[in-house]
């Protein structure tokens, strides 16, 4: 069993760095807590069923139709709820609280559109199982982790080692001198929300896939526990971001494991707790990346 | 003919009149600096011409275009950089990073470039990072490439956001106190420093309180005060202006008696 949970943690967890990355990309150049990923993250594994039940497409061209859409979703909240309140100087609060509600806006949409009830979503990877150290591990479970590390991996190159990516650190860094040395900003901000809502939509998709149906507030505890994996890694940092939701992951399915079922989600907020007490910015956030 | 022109231009902060119809030049290859008390809206006069604030009344010229009330992207590209008063590199990233973002502007490829590592995305990439390698050595600061800029003392700090505003092409560098917090060794390798720009062919516009630095670098100095322009000249000009004696140099007299003794 011990094996089993540890796969089935690795798995979720990439699943939860996934999703925290575009809470902590967000952040990191806005400074603002992004509280319509979550439903972005619902919209992402919708998108794919509009691809595959309403368009026909097969399964790998559903998944770019999101890709893009959601993508551009994130862009447009940036733009249009976002972008006009910064232009104005609008307080960080008031840029939080439209999130909150377009965040609602979104998922009511959802349930105009599709209902609330349980939508029936395709096993995308079911290649049966095999035999770890004794242990049954679902192929699946190997391929969503896979997927989410791979992106993870193409996402930290893209930010690491690309001129785009350099532009996107600047930003982040010293928006105004970003500016005055020729950085498009707000172009660098569109890209962080197509990323991130991306990101997210894959993630969203992952999880579908997994449960093998959707539902409009699929993307709930997700999102909170993202967030909180965000925070225990240290917010606006990109490998803290996979840390926590590692940590996270793994420490639920232990949980689950030890404990049972029932105290899941007591989990990953008992944790941040603790760590926030001894790191106040999380296991890899500096002070300085949190100022303002 | 003048590298950059501001004509009459006014920036109002509500009721506040921050800059007062100010004209200035700065001639192709000179160093000009601008100076007054706090609050005389020197600062002020940078933001307008960087971009950052709109201009009320007025016109900026820059090499023959207007470049007032345009983005800070369309400036730069124009050909004008600057550095802030509290320094503002990025301070998480190598040295040579800084200097890359600098040279950002002038990249030659897109998005799907970068996604697949094109030959021309790996070009560029190579050309932009022995561009910023050359700059940096250029300028001394060929050891620290590596380091990252949190790390270098203040001195390289100054010089490294330097490089960075050369890095972006600009032929007119604004630098906003470079001396400011620096011990009298440091301002002196600064002075140094811009002077061997000039040489290099750079045209400089200086904010700077360092009245040492100000009358040894200085080929014109414009005087402010409550946003308006009370005097301009060469340094000798200004030390011996009674009405800026008296109130915006302070210990003038010391300075006097030095210019009397040459």
């Amino acid at each position: 069993m011990f094996v089993e949970q540890l796969i089935n943690g690795l798995a979720i967890g990439t699943i939860y760095a996934l999703v925290a990355v575009g809470y902590s990309l967000v952040f990191g150049i806005l400074r603002l807590v992004n509280f319509t990923h979550s439903s972005v993250y619902t919209l992402g594994a919708f998108m794919v069923y509009v691809g595959v039940e309403y368009l026909h497409l097969n399964i790998f061209l559903a998944i770019l139709f999101s890709l893009v859409t959601t993508g551009f979703a994130g862009v447009m909240i940036d733009k249009m709820g976002l972008e006009p309140l910064r232009k104005k100087g609008a307080s960080k609060i008031s840029a939080m609280i439209t999130t909150i509600g377009l965040s609602y806006i979104i998922i009511n949409c959802l349930n105009i559109a599709f209902g609330s009830q349980i939508i029936r979503f395709p096993d995308l990877f079911n290649y049966g199982t095999f035999k770890l150290l004794g242990a049954t591990i679902a192929w699946q479970q190997v391929i969503i982790g896979a997927v989410a590390l791979i992106l993870l991996v193409a996402l930290s190159i893209f930010i690491n080692r690309t001129r785009i990516g350099l532009a996107m650190r600047a930003v982040q860094q010293e928006p105004s001198a970003a500016a005055i040395n020729g950085i498009n900003v707000n172009m660098i901000i569109s890209l962080t929300f197509f990323l991130g809502a991306a990101s997210a939509a894959i993630a969203g998709t992952l999880i579908a896939s997994y449960n093998q149906y959707l539902r409009s507030s699929m993307g709930d505890i997700v999102g909170l526990k993202a967030f909180a994996a965000a925070v225990l890694g240290g917010i606006g940092s990109l490998p803290g971001s996979v840390l926590g939701g590692l940590i996270i992951g793994v420490s639920e399915s232990m949980a689950v494991y030890k404990l049972g079922g029932s105290y899941i989600d007591m989990v990953a907020f008992s944790l941040l707790f603790l760590v926030l007490l001894i790191r106040p910015y999380g296991i890899l956030g500096r002070k300085g990346s949190t100022k303002v | 003919m003048a590298l950059l022109e501001a004509k009459g231009i006014t920036k109002k902060f509500g009721g506040l009149v921050a800059v007062d119809k100010l004209s200035f030049e700065v001639k192709q290859g000179e160093i000009v600096s601008i100076i007054g008390p706090n609050g005389a809206g020197k600062t002020t006069v940078f933001n307008m011409i960087t971009g950052i604030y709109e201009i009320d009344e007025g016109e900026i010229v820059f090499d023959n275009k207007v470049i007032s009330n345009k983005s800070p992207i369309y400036i730069v590209e124009a050909g004008i950089s600057r550095t802030f008063q509290n320094i503002r590199l990025f301070k998480q990233m190598r040295v040579i990073e800084n200097v890359m973002v600098g040279t950002h502007i002038k990249t030659n490829y897109n998005f799907f470039d970068a996604l697949f590592r094109t030959k021309r995305f790996r070009n560029e990439e190579r050309k932009a990072t022995q561009k910023a390698i050359d700059i940096l050595e250029s300028i001394d600061l060929g050891d620290y490439i590596n380091d990252y800029a949190n790390n270098l003392p203040y001195g390289l700090q100054r010089r490294l956001e330097i490089a960075r505003a050369i890095a972006t092409g600009a032929k007119l560098l604004i630098l906003d106190e470079p001396a400011a917090g620096m011990n009298p060794q440091e301002s002196e390798n600064l002075l140094n420093f811009i002077r061997s720009l000039q040489a290099k062919g750079y045209t400089i516009l200086i904010i700077e309180h360092d009245m040492n630095v100000v009358m040894n670098i200085s080929d014109r100095i414009y005087v402010m005060d409550y946003g308006k322009r009370i005097a301009n000249g060469t340094p000798s000009e200004i030390a011996s202006n009674p009405d800026v004696i008296k109130a915006y140099l302070g210990d003038a007299s010391e300075i006097l008696e030095e210019d009397d003794a040459v």
